[in-house]
């Protein structure tokens, strides 16, 4: 792997930045080229709120490759205020104390480290509100 | 269009198989399902392969001219098709429009996944290829914590019991054990599911279907042909096919497939039936949740209802609506690619009555859903007696 492939998703994972539809105003994360609500093409950038709601999750007790050292760790589906959902991982919580519907908050966090170089990868994680 | 008969079944062995290769299991079955349709290898016109990703379990891609190469027909148009795990089930639909289009007269569908040359983490790391990879896997979101995520909705939704997800495997395991080819031959019971070990909560360990190397395959001719000079052949009634987001976080709601819904319409529409009107069915139970999931899609429960139509048996062998004669994926094995394939097989040989103690009886109509990833792709087949 190569960093550009991280470097490009840059403003995603660092940003939360998401398209807006300027049509109908539909808002997709990752951002996309084409509304899949109304079919235009020209988007403004916005920026994702960072607080919302934990709609279902799992703590992961058999994680693999550079997961390993994390095990166990949980993730989950948040519902971000203005209703977009994201996958992520969550963090600074007992998995006992996880409930559906506990707010949360997305950090910018370390991810993973990866290939031979060991480039340092960032992203979104998910830790109690 | 013409009508599509299949003529010819065949399977390879299934299981952890080190003295067999990739090309070697796609050949076993192919020639297995030539033989069982009677005809000359030599009279195929073209040859589709389905194959999630042997790129990744084994470094080689470019199967269709390797698959023609060993089966002994180099020359023939080959075709590998891919969509994750419905792989299989999108090669079969591909042969299928070959023959009904007039383009080919004689097209051998084989499914194929060589799973065991890589170590475990390996092969969940290939297998996640089938998410958002980028926005899914990158965030160490595994498979079965997707199924995972979509097991907890459901149960807190509607109420749905671990035992009822247990009763799924309890289920597939007693189907295997009267057939054959599938790869483990042993009972369980909800008590065992429900000890094994936690793989993402609230999976456990006999919650997830295993790692398989095996290949299915069918031969497909018009059904016009079929019946002057075939020994024996199964109609193609309907065949959908469908989409979704691959993201499971883009979804309105997690625990219904919309693709499997799509596609299952779209076959029951060409088929002219309904849910009520479909014998027995072999389901994409990848996961213990998603052939409660799947079973709600197709319609033969009510959205939320899957659990205790389980729990009522009405999904057993000898129940309303046998499910995975089979053993499934959970029990007869799932090399990726040939699942949807070896779904095919299950249905001719219950249609023809050759399954043995895990017939159904007067099953005159199956169906078989095969799908990619959390459902992102599915295909939906219907086969007939005639």
């Amino acid at each position: 792997m190569q960093p550009q492939e991280f470097w490009r998703e840059i403003p995603q994972r660092y940003r939360l930045e998401a398209s807006k539809c300027l049509k109908c105003g539909a808002v997709f994360f990752p951002p996309r080229r084409r509304c899949a609500a109304c079919g235009h093409e020209k988007f403004a950038l916005t920026r994702l709120p960072r607080e919302g709601k934990v709609t279902t999750f799992s703590v992961i007790r058999q994680g693999g490759g550079d997961m390993i050292r994390i095990s166990p760790y949980a993730v989950c589906l948040v519902e971000l205020e203005g209703g977009v959902k994201i996958a992520a991982q969550l963090v600074d919580v007992e998995p006992e104390a996880i409930k559906t519907g506990m707010p949360v908050r997305l950090e910018f966090r370390k991810i993973r480290e990866t290939g031979d170089a060991g480039v340092i990868c960032y992203g979104y994680k998910a830790v109690p509100a | 269009m013409r009508e599509v008969a299949v003529i010819g079944v065949g399977m390879s062995q299934w299981g952890e198989l080190w003295r067999s290769s990739l090309r070697d299991l796609f050949v076993d079955a192919a020639l297995a399902a030539v033989k069982d349709a009677g005809v000359d290898v030599k009279k195929i016109d073209s040859l589709v392969v389905g194959c999630m990703t042997s790129g990744l379990f084994t470094g080689q891609e470019h199967l269709g001219a390797l698959m023609a190469d060993y089966l002994g027909v180099k020359g023939i148009p080959a075709t590998r098709v891919e969509s994750a795990c419905a792989s299989g089930g999108v090669a079969f639909r591909t042969g299928f429009l070959e023959v009904a289009s007039g383009m080919s007269d004689l097209v051998l569908v084989g499914g194929v996944e060589k799973m065991t040359d890589v170590s475990a983490d390996q092969a969940t790391r290939a297998l996640s290829a089938a998410s958002d990879f980028a926005y899914e896997a990158y965030n160490g979101i595994t498979f079965p914590a997707l199924y995972a995520m979509i097991a907890r909705s459901h149960m807190e939704r509607y109420g749905t019991t671990r035992e009822q997800l247990a009763l799924v495997a309890v289920k597939n395991h007693e189907n295997a054990l009267k057939n054959p080819k599938a790869q483990y031959h042993l009972k369980l019971s909800v008590e065992g599911v429900l000890k094994s070990v936690l793989v993402a909560d609230p999976l456990r360990l006999m919650d997830c279907s295993p790692l398989t190397d095996g290949a299915a395959a069918a031969v497909l001719c018009p059904l016009e042909k079929a019946k002057k000079g075939a020994k024996r052949w199964v109609k193609v009634a309907g065949i959908g096919q469908a989409t979704d987001t691959i993201a499971l976080s883009s979804r309105p709601d997690p625990t219904w497939f919309e693709a499997t819904s799509l596609a299952a319409q779209r076959a029951m529409r060409m088929a002219g039936v309904k849910p009520s009107g479909i014998d027995f069915a072999e389901v994409h139970d990848c996961f213990t949740i998603a052939e409660i999931c799947a079973i709600e899609a197709l319609g033969f429960c009510k959205p939320g209802e899957g659990g205790r139509f389980t729990e009522e048996g009405h999904t057993a062998l000898g129940g309303s609506k046998p499910i995975n004669t089979s053993g499934g994926l959970k029990a007869k094995g799932h090399p990726v690619g040939a699942s949807g394939v070896a779904q095919i097989v299950e249905l001719v040989e219950q249609l023809r009555g050759e399954a043995g103690d895990r017939k159904v009886k007067g099953a005159r109509r199956g169906l078989a859903q095969n799908m990619g990833g959390t459902c992102g792709s599915a295909v939906v087949s219907i086969l007939e007696k005639v």
